[in-house]
């Protein structure tokens, strides 16, 4: 006999606590510490805090045990976590240009004031898996410390360009302005490009890689040069209001990503190389040149050039980078939507009816 | 369970309905424009809750900025107050309020519901909040967010009048049954979200409000209470609502939304209302439908 699907609640507590269990596997191995994920997962907390918009390598951590290693539900989480935050205070933009920088690369010139630093990268590791790593106990060298030194300038590649006036310069920016958060206000078009910075940094960077991707396959070209991509560690102040000036609240690792992009120049603006700009926090390049790749695509509005792939079409993609958003809507679908299908269904049936009458109606004739 | 309930226990270290009051307001300012302009999209800043986007985001953030100590609230899902997602908020908010929660539709002050409008009609000083997937009726038509905002500015709504003109030319019948456009007060097109076309008459002069909550478009709507609520339709081809041939199998209701529930796989089926608390006021007076009987001897 039908019964009504009663005892919800139950179900779920009883969810909660397998979902528990799963998190926490086979009692016989050691639980995972927070400071191991925080020490050995670094670039999986690095993500979270990106995406999560949040600096914390705690919580980051955290959510990724909370989340059993699914990044999106630790991004998700650290979010969540966010918004109940007071804010007390808008830092000052940060320098990069006085990073204490344990990677630089440049793509374009050969050697640089400052020079190339490879730092710790995947790049040039042959991705043969490494079976000693199999066993713990593995002691691993200590290496040379090739970070450019504390107070040595590291200027940046595209200020080499401006010398020159090859690059398009940045509009300067007013100090005075309120900078746009998508947190607190809903997202208006055509966005600012610090609503885009803000959008694409949130952004998920699987969404942002492919998008990036498709306009080096010709889905809205913008020939990308790399002009830079440095990591390492940058101060964050803040102006406290009975103070007047800045203090040094504390330190952050940051990835940046500046692409140089060729332009041919339009009816008021010579030809020149213009910017593609990506920032993560901690270690994240990968997702910095993608976000650079489409930040430079979402200019094309700006730079009068021909909107030809969806890289290029803000409403496209500021509306579909966030991940929270998008893992919510989708997965929505799992929710009953019996009403709505008992309104098809009937729908389906008479129009069914309908149809069969009409031929047996035209057989007739 | 038809008692209203106390919860015991209030989540500690979150502010009362979970959002701080500066939020609250925020979404209170927002829901006073909304009002003021029934139909109209507000743009919000929706907060990133600790639900996920998709499942009641918008309803909860306007549940939470109306809600008061001294609220009864329902929530419903499908027009079931049992199902798991109706169970989470209504669970989330009696952890973070402390409020009396209930199943009966006259005993709620607020009611916050996904795909159904209940079928005991609602009375002033209610409050029915909707949760909203699209508050878009123009997307399927046009996925543009600057322009579908110029088309309501400018109430160009031809489109979806060509729409439904298509649907009655190729199907002989408006081949919409649920999200159905409406009309309010003679001015904005409004998508009176995935509720079936059945309950679309209910929006119509209801004397309770009607806010409807979108958390990832970032979107508040309301119909004040008392306004003019139109489906869309054409002289000759006059707005309809479901009907059933089979009356409810529990309570032998004819003029309830009727959920079909699959039996065995010979094909066999019956049908009882989506609106639980409905059914069982219904049963409660007496009222015995074709297989109720059965149940009643278990």
């Amino acid at each position: 006999m039908y019964v009504a699907v009663k005892g919800g609640e139950k179900a779920i507590e009883n969810a909660h606590s397998l979902l528990a269990e799963e998190r926490r596997g086979d009692t016989s191995i050691p639980e995972l510490t927070i400071a191991q994920i925080k020490a050995q997962m670094t670039l999986a907390v690095d993500r979270v805090m990106t995406e999560g918009s949040l600096y914390d390598r705690d919580l980051a951590a955290l959510a990724i045990k909370q989340a059993r290693g699914d990044l999106v539900e630790a991004i998700f989480l650290l979010r969540a976590f966010r918004t109940t935050l007071p804010r007390f205070a808008t830092s000052e933009p940060i320098d990069t240009g006085a990073m204490h920088a344990r990677r630089r690369i440049s793509a374009t010139y050969k050697d640089l004031p400052g020079g190339q630093v490879l730092g710790p990268t995947f790049d040039y590791t042959h991705r043969l898996l490494d079976f000693s790593l199999m066993d713990e106990g593995n002691e691993t060298e200590a290496a040379q410390d090739m970070s450019c030194e504390p107070g040595e300038p590291m200027p940046r590649v595209t200020s080499f360009l401006n010398h020159e006036g090859l690059i398009q310069q940045d509009p300067p920016g007013d100090d005075d302005a309120e900078v746009a958060d998508l947190t607190r206000s809903p997202l208006d078009f055509p966005a600012g490009r610090d609503a885009r910075l803000q959008n694409l940094a949130r952004g998920d960077e699987g969404f942002l890689l492919a998008l990036g991707y498709s306009t080096q396959r010709g889905y809205g070209n913008n020939h990308p040069f790399a002009g830079e991509i440095r990591m390492g560690e940058v101060e964050v102040e803040i102006v406290p209001e009975d103070l007047g000036f800045p203090v040094v609240i504390g330190e952050i690792t940051v990835t940046e990503c500046e692409l140089v992009n060729q332009f041919k120049g339009s009816a008021t603006e010579p030809p020149q190389f213009t910017r593609g700009y990506g920032l993560t926090f901690g270690h994240g390049e990968r997702k910095a040149m993608a976000m650079a790749l489409v930040d430079r695509s979402l200019r094309c509005q700006e730079l009068g050039e021909e909107i030809a792939g969806p890289a290029q079409d803000e409403e496209f993609v500021l509306y579909h980078s966030d991940n929270v958003e998008a893992s919510g809507f989708v997965q929505h679908l799992k929710l009953p939507h019996y009403v709505d299908f008992q309104g098809e269904l009937e729908m389906v049936r008479n129009l069914r009816t309908e149809q069969e009458q009409m031929q047996f109606k035209k057989a007739g004739e | 369970m038809s008692q209203a309930q106390t919860s015991s226990q209030t989540l500690e270290g979150y502010n009362f309905a979970y959002l701080d009051e500066q939020t609250k307001r925020m979404i209170r300012r927002a829901i006073l424009k909304a009002v003021a302009v029934p139909g109209y999209q507000v743009p919000f800043g929706s907060r990133e809750m600790p639900l996920p986007y998709g499942w009641g985001t918008g309803g909860i953030q306007v549940t939470a900025g109306v809600i008061g100590a001294d609220d009864t609230l329902k929530v419903i899902d499908q027009g079931a107050d049992d199902t798991t997602n109706a169970v989470s908020i209504r669970r989330f908010f009696a952890r973070t309020t402390g409020v009396n929660t209930t199943e009966r539709t006259a005993e709620a002050t607020i009611i916050q519901t996904r795909h159904r409008i209940p079928e005991y009609p609602l009375s002033e000083g209610q409050i029915l909040v909707y949760q909203v997937p699209i508050p878009e009726p123009l997307r399927w038509l046009e996925a543009r967010e600057t322009e579908t905002r110029k088309m309501h500015a400018l109430e160009e709504y031809g489109v979806m009048h060509v729409k439904l003109y298509e649907d009655i030319a190729r199907f002989g019948r408006i081949a919409t049954s649920y999200d159905y456009p409406v009309l309010v007060n003679d001015r904005y097109m409004m998508a009176p979200s995935p509720i079936p076309k059945f309950d679309n008459p209910k929006m119509n002069d209801m004397p309770a409000l009607q806010l409807f909550g979108a958390g990832r478009e970032k979107r508040i709507y309301a119909i004040p209470p008392y306004t003019k609520v139109e489906s869309l339709d054409f002289d000759d081809h006059p707005f309809e609502i479901q009907s059933w041939d089979e009356s409810c199998a529990l309570c032998a209701a004819e003029d309830s939304y009727l959920d079909e529930v699959v039996m065995d796989d010979q094909g066999g089926r019956m049908f009882v209302c989506s609106d639980t608390d409905y059914c069982q006021q219904r049963r409660d007076q007496g009222h015995v439908g074709s297989m109720g009987a059965s149940q009643a001897a278990e």
